[in-house]
């Protein structure tokens, strides 16, 4: 499945399963179905290159609580991927959950990715992305005026 | 835009509108070019408020908390004009359909609701939908806080929320601030009670998995005061919870109140809470400075105390008793002395409940300005009000209700029936619902004899799914198909009041669609002759158990 990734690791980079990979701690990357515990993690976030998340279909949304968990919870900094259902109207939600990279099969996903961030330049909500909020940037005074 | 007494849009607002305007545009282009699967396009429509129902798409309109003012209106009602067939269906949930609209049209549709500071996103899909409140937030006379303060801040924390897009299951919340629930928060997924503490401080009940379809449940209350600046971790906390948690491998199970149920209060408090400990001094909390610019916006509109006793309303009333009963079931007390708020009756006998056209939109909009400085809520029950009218404009209200035929001295009474749209225009039901209504309504039309039999709650769904919501009607009729024939199943009991909250019992066998106006004309006869002096319908069926309505229901039909 094709690559598209902000982070920089290459697709060769194999990520054991989570089962796999309990037996092998030390490995630098593992791939988490929706049902495997995130927070098991936490001990190893620092030394992780690659978390791969899986998305059953496009329309289980499981994953991206998993994303935040790991990003703002764990504080994890390493590649976040999203494969499976992964279509190219999800991109700007993913980003704001923390993946830096997707395996998608989706025509045109290279093409969305990169406007992805600035299909919308105002978020209602603090995220992962560590984009300010209208609700701060209200305060501050410095946007838009009403 | 001309000032309002609710949020007002700033450039923050309309930017993220206008961009998801855009963005769908884009989505509509690729679907009609065949980049997208329907299956693909599907989510992507209905969390823009676009339904394919039975014959055509369908168009959800939010209007958060129930609040419009007349200059959104008039846009409503001329998009109404220009897409659709010039007339629209007030809902259940405060929202807005239009039945007719084509796929090419929509991004306009929604370009032209945008120039009113509106939208209709969210109000589909397996998203946080559009939120609803009290009616009378504002207005009400026993009113603790207004909740469209709160409904606004989770209106923003929730749109396009990129955590909560693809849950398990649609998610509804309500919010009252009044003890007199007027907003069912027990019947939905989270349901929100402001009420004052005996320390004076102001805080929410949260009250979790509740709702109606084909698991009726009441909500059970997993915080009992919960400080209102952390309303949203705390939402975040239970919405994390049931997105990770919440099942996925049945769509009739996926709810939150089957999580709820299936691991228990207990359990799910527990989840909640140590998730909510762990967000609940994060960048969620809400700054006073931002609860306050949001108040602010919401501040009542000023009104002088007029006399309590108004010499024309008093005139009026001696004259003319049609006006006499609507003053008693369509016109509440105002917290302000020598005002009313008023109910505009989308229920005129034999018509299609909160059906508005094109025209009665307008002239809604013309006595809100006249009369109701410039502002009108839509109810859950379907009806249209107007919150803050001065007593000695009521003869005049009355008389332009009327010329619109929304005058009906109906609210609370047998013919104010709440439907769905049933298999007239939606795709999931088994039979119809607003031919129903309207067999009722034409048949108990008289005024003197529905005020005799006083406040029944007639609710009828078209299928299993409840949005007409039966279960919670005094009379609850549900429309179930039956080898190819439609019937009605009839339950009684059923309530939505705080304290009060019900789930109907179902009264026996279904009976045949030409039947069901013999059965419930049985059921007012019985209660008539039943009841003590003071009860309501649901309160002698209560004293009296189901037996005497169901013996003279089935001996009628």
């Amino acid at each position: 499945m094709p690559l598209f990734s902000e982070a920089g690791l290459p697709a060769s980079f194999v990520a054991l399963s989570f089962a796999d990979w309990q037996s092998r701690p030390e490995w630098p990357a593992v791939s988490l179905s929706n049902t495997d515990p995130v927070e098991d993690l936490a001990p190893h976030v620092g030394r992780l290159r690659l978390i791969v998340l899986n998305f059953p279909k496009f329309s289980d949304g499981r994953a991206y609580s998993q994303a935040r968990l790991l990003r703002g919870r764990l504080g994890y900094r390493g590649e976040l991927r999203a494969t499976g259902g992964v279509l190219q109207d999800q991109i700007p939600f993913m980003l704001r959950c923390g993946f830096d990279s997707f395996e998608s099969e989706q025509k045109g996903f290279e093409e969305a990715l990169a406007k992805a961030r600035t299909l919308f330049s105002v978020v209602y909500q603090p995220a992962e992305d560590g984009r300010v909020p209208a609700s701060r940037l209200r305060l501050d005074h410095t946007g838009p005026a009403a | 835009m001309p000032d309002t007494h609710f949020y007002r849009y700033d450039d923050y607002d309309r930017t993220l509108v206008a961009e998801r305007v855009d963005q769908f545009r884009d989505q509509v282009r690729r679907r009609i070019a065949g980049e997208l699967t329907e299956e693909q396009f599907k989510p992507l429509r209905l969390t823009n408020g676009l339904y394919l129902q039975l014959h055509a798409y369908m168009l959800r309109i939010a209007i958060p908390y129930g609040t419009l003012a007349s200059h959104q209106l008039r846009k409503l009602a001329e998009i109404s004009r220009k897409y659709d067939r010039g007339y629209g269906h007030f809902t259940t949930r405060q929202n807005l359909q239009l039945n007719w609209i084509k796929l090419e049209d929509a991004p306009d549709a929604l370009a032209a609701l945008a120039e009113v500071d509106m939208h209709a996103m969210q109000t589909s899909g397996n998203c946080i939908r559009n939120v609803t409140a009290d009616h009378f937030a504002g207005a009400a006379i026993d009113e603790i806080e207004d909740p469209r303060i709160w409904c606004e801040i989770v209106r923003q924390w929730s749109t396009l929320h990129p955590e909560f897009s693809f849950l398990p299951r649609k998610f509804k919340i309500a919010i009252t601030g009044s003890p007199n629930d007027r907003a069912a928060v027990r019947v939905h997924d989270i349901g929100l009670r402001l009420w004052r503490n005996e320390q004076g401080e102001v805080g929410f009940e949260v009250i979790v998995g509740g709702g109606l379809g084909r698991t009726p449940m009441i909500g059970k209350t997993l915080r009992e005061f919960l400080p209102r600046d952390e309303l949203l971790a705390y939402l975040e906390a239970t919405l994390r919870v049931y997105n990770r948690y919440g099942r996925r491998d049945n769509l009739y199970k996926a709810r939150i109140k089957i999580l709820v149920h299936e691991i228990g209060a207990e359990k799910m408090r527990e989840e909640v809470e140590a998730e909510y400990a762990s967000i609940r001094d994060s960048a969620l909390r809400l700054p006073a400075e931002t609860i306050e610019a949001i108040a602010e916006q919401f501040a009542p509109p000023v009104l002088a105390e007029r006399p309590a006793i108004s010499g024309q309303v008093e005139a009026e009333r001696l004259s003319n008793p049609e006006f006499a009963l609507w003053l008693k079931s369509n016109v509440a007390p105002h917290r302000v002395q020598g005002h009313a708020i008023v109910t505009a009756s989308l229920k005129p006998a034999g018509s299609p409940p909160g059906d508005a056209s094109a025209a009665q939109m307008d002239g809604v909009a013309d006595i809100a300005d006249a009369y109701s400085q410039g502002e009108i809520r839509v109810s859950h029950e379907q009806n249209l009000i107007f919150p803050h009218v001065a007593l000695d404009d009521l003869p005049k209200v009355y008389k332009s209700l009327a010329a619109l035929g929304f005058a009906e001295a109906n609210v609370g009474k047998i013919t104010d029936i709440i439907a769905c749209p049933g298999l007239d225009y939606c795709a999931l039901a088994n039979a119809r619902s607003i031919p129903v209504a309207q067999r009722i309504s034409t048949h108990f039309a008289g005024l003197a004899q529905q005020h005799d039999i006083g406040d029944l709650k007639i609710k009828i769904s078209g299928c299993i799914n409840a949005c007409g919501h039966h279960h919670v009607g005094h009379i609850g009729i549900l429309g179930v198909d039956k080898n190819g024939v439609e019937l009605y199943q009839l339950s009684l009991g059923g309530d939505v009041d705080f304290g009060k909250t019900a789930i109907g019992t179902i009264l026996g066998p279904a009976v045949t669609a030409d039947k069901v106006v013999e059965a419930v004309d049985a059921l007012v006869a019985t209660y008539l002759d039943t009841r003590s002096a003071g009860e309501r319908f649901v309160d002698t069926y209560r004293r009296v158990g189901a037996k005497p309505f169901k013996e003279r229901v089935y001996a009628a039909v």
